[in-house]
């Protein structure tokens, strides 16, 4: 048959291993002729898979602004996961998307100031959307990023944010952990807190990603605030198989989390029933 | 019409038998009907009713998709896929026909899931009207006409002879291919038997079930309904209902290892099971609860959501007869109708 098939996939090669944090590592995916297996949008997803393990959806944590390569950062928490955390540079995996929509940010995103707010390894579709801002630097008014994790050694892209993030002009970085720390002698605390304690502007957009719980108690705070739900989006995750809307698991109502989603702005998110 | 005589219906199927494969529902030990692949001298079932609809040809309970090898660092990608042969599935009933036009949606829509098309290219759908409509159907509910099914082409037996219609040219092409076993037909006595199903239709007993509570624009009342826990108690969580379901088409996508290479492959799947939706960090449909509702708000509100109104269900009333608990989408309807 000469039709395509998604559900298919393609050959990526694993060119770099990244160790992020005890249970994070990145991985630097391109295809085995070299350069990205595909183009993605923000936000947008793959489906990774070691044939024989399994197979499952992936934020893509690069920017598509980096033409050489993909990235994805992977907390290890299961079989596949932990088979990807075993791999040597080399190894090939397959890949197959990009899935999803993605954050706007052509559209409502641009021209605004943004305030980013991560927990943990929900930084990786976060980071994406970031790197996407530093490189259209113009398009966009000023960043601030609120970013926490249980210690200084789960703070996911550490190197990156120190080195390149916080020496940007423009983009104010604010990080905190859950618990005081030898070495460390930035902000302690939890992230919704710290966002109350911070204060942002009323006028930026929000972009939020992180443990349930921790969206939870950060989009009350941002009320508090004075945020409207239609000025923050975050980035869903649930189980998925086909990833184009066919298996029939990742609904929230009558919304694919894979192809509906997985960027929803609250007030879309709010119009769904609580089971996510 | 163009019709064949009963007693030669026989060479009818023998004649589409031998140029491709012909399924038709033929009667089990048991009492009931299957689908079977037609070989000589095979007896069509009276009993349109078949104990698992079409949906199987077009959408089997496991299908390979891909293979892979393995072989140090490196991964070969196998595309396994072949064009699918030309086949006839026939005797359809119209709710397990109108069942298509749902499935079409799911798999026809972008991307195209080219398994479901290849099939659905290279097979042709020859429907039955019904004359012994069963207790527990209700298509009549959703808009079908049990009397006037659609498909590729139309079947009607007046007791006496089979009439025969195509709807399209797939169905044109079925009858081009057995034309010389057809002659011109005088269909006054077919109107009699249209005319006395319809009666039968218009009694039965689930014949007045109002879908007029259900579709995508209650979303959020019925979800939150407080009926669904005592609705879900007895389920068992067994899956019966969504594997005899002519328009169920949640599949799982596994590997299996074969020795010699991996062998990717789709299974059907079900909602009603623990772990359909159970992840590393938790499983937003926790108790039968959520999976109970999961169904039947999709069938009754999701999908209509999705589909300008249209319901994923086409009242074959296979569920109804098959649940172990005698628990179903009537029971449910009936229960969360607001009068």
């Amino acid at each position: 048959m000469n039709t395509n098939d998604t559900l298919i996939p393609h050959i990526g090669v694993v060119t770099d291993i990244r160790i992020d944090t005890p249970d994070v590592k990145t991985f630097r995916v391109v295809s085995p002729e070299g350069g990205k297996v595909f183009e993605h949008m923000p936000g947008q997803c793959a489906m990774l898979s070691v044939p024989g393990v399994g197979e499952g959806m992936f934020s893509i944590t690069s920017s598509p602004t980096n033409k050489e390569f993909m990235e994805f950062s992977i907390k290890k928490c299961g079989c596949l996961t932990s088979w990807l955390h075993a791999m040597e540079v080399g190894q090939q995996i397959t890949i197959r998307g990009p899935y999803g929509n993605h954050f706007p940010v052509e559209t409502d995103l641009k021209g605004k100031d943004l305030l980013f707010i991560a927990g943990g390894i929900g930084l990786a579709p976060l980071r994406s959307v970031i790197n996407y801002v530093r490189d259209n630097r113009d398009n966009y008014g000023d960043v601030q990023i609120v970013y926490g994790s249980r210690s200084m050694d789960d703070l996911v892209d550490y190197k990156e944010i120190i080195t390149e993030w916080v020496n940007d002009k423009g983009i104010e970085v604010n990080l905190t952990i859950d618990r005081e720390q030898e070495g460390w002698d930035g902000h302690v605390g939890f992230v919704p807190n710290y966002v109350k304690e911070l204060n942002p502007s009323i006028s930026k957009t929000v972009l939020i990603c992180g443990p349930p719980i921790m969206i939870k108690f950060t989009l009350a705070g941002l009320k508090e605030l004075g945020f409207q739900e239609t000025q923050v989006f975050t980035t869903m995750e649930l189980r998925m198989k086909c990833a184009v809307g066919k298996c029939g698991r990742c609904n929230i109502g009558n919304k694919y989390v894979c192809k509906d989603g997985p960027v929803f702005r609250f007030d879309q998110l709010g119009e769904l029933p609580d089971e996510y | 019409m163009l019709k064949i005589a009963l007693d030669k219906i026989d060479s009818l199927f023998s004649a589409v038998a031998e140029k491709q494969t012909l399924y038709i529902p033929a009667d089990r030990a048991d009492g009931a009907s299957e689908y079977k692949k037609y070989e000589n001298g095979m007896k069509m079932s009276s009993n349109l009713n078949t104990l698992r609809s079409a949906k199987d040809f077009f959408f089997p309970q496991t299908e390979n998709l891909v293979d892979f090898k393995m072989e140090g660092k490196n991964i070969e990608v196998i595309d396994i896929r072949e064009e699918s042969e030309d086949f006839v599935v026939f005797g359809v009933r119209a709710c397990d026909a109108r069942s298509f036009t749902i499935l079409d949606k799911v798999f026809l829509s972008d991307p195209v899931d080219s398994y479901y098309k290849n099939r659905r290219d290279h097979g042709t759908i020859v429907t039955m009207a019904c004359s012994k409509p069963a207790e527990t159907c209700f298509c009549g509910v959703f808009g079908i006409d049990a009397t006037e099914p659609e498909g590729d082409a139309s079947c009607w037996n007046d007791g006496e002879s089979l009439f025969i219609k195509a709807n399209n040219e797939k169905g044109q092409a079925f009858i081009d291919s057995v034309s010389s076993l057809l002659q011109d037909g005088d269909t006054a006595k077919l109107d009699e038997t249209k005319a006395k199903t319809k009666e039968i239709l218009s009694k039965l007993p689930l014949a007045n079930l109002s879908t007029d509570s259900f579709g995508g624009d209650k979303l959020n009342e019925l979800f939150r309904s407080e009926k669904w826990a005592e609705l879900s108690e007895s389920c068992l969580g067994c899956g019966t209902c969504t594997f005899v379901c002519p328009t169920c088409q949640c599949y799982d996508i596994k590997d299996f290892n074969t020795g010699n290479g991996i062998k990717r492959f789709r299974c059907w799947d079900s909602c009603m099971y623990s772990d359909f939706t159970k992840m590393a960090h938790g499983n937003p449909r926790l108790t039968q609860v959520e999976r109970f509702r999961q169904r039947f708000m999709h069938k009754l509100v999701y999908f209509p959501a999705n589909n300008n109104g249209e319901f994923g269900c086409v009242g074959c009333g296979r569920c109804l007869s098959k649940c172990p608990v005698s628990m179903n989408i009537v029971k449910v309807m009936k229960a969360l109708e607001v009068k």
